[in-house]
């Protein structure tokens, strides 16, 4: 917080003070707005359960017992370490989902980008209209779907349907018909490179940018389902973390007394669950940060 | 639009395939050739597309085919199965607990949307402005809960919400009032507003961040020695050639709206009642399938949410594409 103490001075040393300080105020009071429920997560799982009723020092700040290491402790031993579990499960489907639903849409848009066929068009604009499609109204047909193929409750039911990023292909294509010139693919094929050859060592390398791109989109897309995840499995052992928090929180909701431990476990749990995805931003924003705006390239 | 106007720059390359082949002397053995290589080449064109159009198939069209196909159908207790034709769509759209939850929504997304918009259309203005340390953090800050799960998001401002240990109870405390509890029945539109306004605004903050990034700055100098001042450069030249990147993302919002499930889903524990098992179409077909295994009629529910969904893009499109063609 004490970045926001460096706005006076970082603004009067500009050519029109009064504009880029209330600009850095307006900043400030959106950094504070967005930060505040983050920072109240760390804190409060710092706390024990009573610190966390009935703290000493209010909700925003520390108690008197830093309580943070215990808690984990506690976090990753409850219950037989079903979280840690969870963790797994949530790495497992949010990988596997992510680098397939990756690999299939960087094919699948260099093809529509780079190749000429018949029926191009029109498969691409079934793809376009699949974009609008609400992935969540698919969720329970694929239940039933799923069902009569005995695969529900199983893995497989969560990474196949993460498979699907029609959004993805989108980026894919678009990024590829800029970034790729033609001339380069046809003097690679004249030196007598194949197709996947040309594909893998001309075209891939000048596609990184929007391959961390939708890599971070679907391992994001897939860390952070719920819907999905919870209509298919029944099991426990398989569910991912967000599945696993939220099945906690009806436990605690439903016996008010005797819930205390868990909601503090609720908390110091979704404060480690966010910590991966939040390190992976934080480091990878040189690519991520053009890569963004590739949709609404015109 | 960018969906257009990508289709469009792709010809180029297309013809220039085709106006290739011409100035190559025509023998027969070099044309035959070429024709050769070129449906080789579809092959090969095919062959990228193809595990994606396995995917596509079996967990888009798939389901899709299946949802229909199950909405016709109704699972009586005495009758077992039989094929009902429209029944469910006539019952779903005559049942008021459905059209209660897709009045909701389309509320809902009229107020949300908007609000989003404005937050971060002005954050990505301001950010685009200044080119200090402090905008360079707050950049990444505001972006930051984009990487937070909807379901963490939502237990976190449940619990910020909430009046036993929630900080709002205790600022309201220092001034002798009770703060008001923002999942009650009366404010739990504003309680979820709130909480999707949070989790998104950063993310279309920097779409539309990096739009204005891409902007030729040549533009700006221009406008500046025509006498304009900093906020006729935002509004007639900023806003306007960002328009498409605002289009994509209110598309987005839609989408993403009018399926709301996490969230509510997730608040409705601690929320006293006030998110009842129809608060929107997602819940209630999820509630109908697995609360009541009535698979058929939530089908017919899932089946029409994607329709309206489908509908409400499209008209949109419409709109807008109506819309930039007459300014430009």
């Amino acid at each position: 917080m004490s970045a926001v103490t460096t706005v006076v001075p970082a603004g009067t040393r500009m050519h029109r003070p009064r504009r880029n300080l209330v600009a850095h105020v307006f900043l400030g009071v959106l950094v504070l707005y967005f930060l505040a429920p983050i920072w109240w997560l760390f804190v409060a799982s710092t706390k024990d359960a009573q610190g966390l009723f009935a703290g000493s020092a209010g909700a925003m700040w520390f108690d008197k017992n830093f309580n943070l290491f215990a808690n984990i402790q506690d976090l990753f031993t409850y219950n037989g370490g079903e979280y840690v579990q969870w963790l797994g499960n949530s790495l497992l489907y949010a990988l596997s989902g992510g680098l397939g639903a990756t690999a299939i849409s960087v094919l699948a848009g260099y093809g529509f980008a780079k190749y000429k066929f018949r029926g191009r068009n029109l498969t691409f604009a079934l793809l376009l209209g699949a974009v609008m499609v609400p992935m969540t109204a698919l969720v329970i047909p694929t239940f039933i779907l799923m069902s009569n193929l005995k695969l529900t409750d199983t893995v497989w039911a969560v990474i196949l349907p993460s498979l699907l990023s029609p959004f993805g292909v989108y980026l894919m294509r678009v990024y590829t018909a800029e970034a790729v010139p033609d001339e380069l693919l046809d003097a690679a094929r004249v030196d007598g490179a194949g197709e996947l050859r040309t594909f893998f060592q001309v075209s891939l390398p000048l596609l990184r940018p929007a391959l961390v791109t939708v890599l971070l989109l679907s391992v994001v897309g897939t860390w952070n389902n719920y819907f999905l995840p919870l209509a298919m499995l029944s099991t426990e052992k398989l569910y991912p973390l967000t599945v696993g928090i939220g099945l906690w929180e009806q436990l605690a909701s439903s016996n008010n007394g005797g819930g205390h431990s868990l909601w503090s476990l609720i908390i110091v749990g979704s404060f480690i669950s966010i910590i991966p995805l939040v390190v992976a931003f934080l480091t990878l924003q040189k690519y991520w940060q053009g890569g963004l705006s590739l949709g609404s390239l015109k | 639009m960018a969906v257009h106007g990508s289709t469009v720059t792709s010809l180029p390359h297309g013809s220039s395939n085709d106006q290739a082949t011409p100035p190559i002397p025509p023998e027969r053995t070099v044309r035959s050739r070429s024709e050769k290589m070129n449906a080789r080449r579809a092959r090969t064109g095919w062959l990228f597309i193809a595990p994606f159009g396995i995917v596509f198939v079996a967990f888009l069209l798939a389901p899709l085919a299946y949802a229909l196909y199950l909405s016709l159908f109704t699972k009586g207790l005495a009758t077992g199965t039989r094929f009902t034709g429209l029944e469910n769509y006539l019952h779903a759209f005559s049942d008021p607990q459905f059209l209660k939850g897709v009045w909701f929504v389309v509320r809902f997304s009229m107020v949300l949307i908007p609000v989003q918009m404005a937050v971060s259309l002005a954050a990505a203005l301001v950010l685009d402005h200044l080119t200090t340390r402090l905008a360079r953090f707050s950049r990444l800050m505001i972006f930051l809960p984009y990487a937070v799960p909807a379901v963490i998001g939502a237990l976190m401002w449940g619990f910020l919400y909430s009046p036993t240990f929630g900080p709002m109870q205790q600022v309201f405390s220092l001034f002798h009032a009770s703060a008001p509890f923002l999942l009650s029945q009366d404010n739990v539109f504003y309680g979820l507003l709130n909480v999707v306004t949070w989790q998104w605004a950063g993310y279309y903050m920097i779409i539309i961040y990096a739009a204005l990034q891409g902007i030729d700055p040549s533009l700006y100098e221009a406008a500046r020695i025509d006498g304009a001042s900093a906020w006729q450069v935002a509004f007639r030249i900023k806003v306007p050639l960002v328009s498409s990147a605002l289009v994509l993302i209110l598309i987005f919002a839609l989408i993403g709206t009018l399926q709301f499930f996490s969230e509510p889903q997730i608040l409705g524990p601690v929320a006293n009642g006030s998110i009842t098992p129809d608060f929107t179409p997602n819940i209630y077909a999820f509630n109908l399938a697995f609360g009541y295994a009535q698979f058929n009629y939530a089908s017919a529910i899932s089946f029409s949410l994607g329709i309206i969904v489908f509908i409400a893009v499209y008209v949109f499109m419409f709109a807008t594409r109506k819309k930039g063609s007459t300014l430009s």
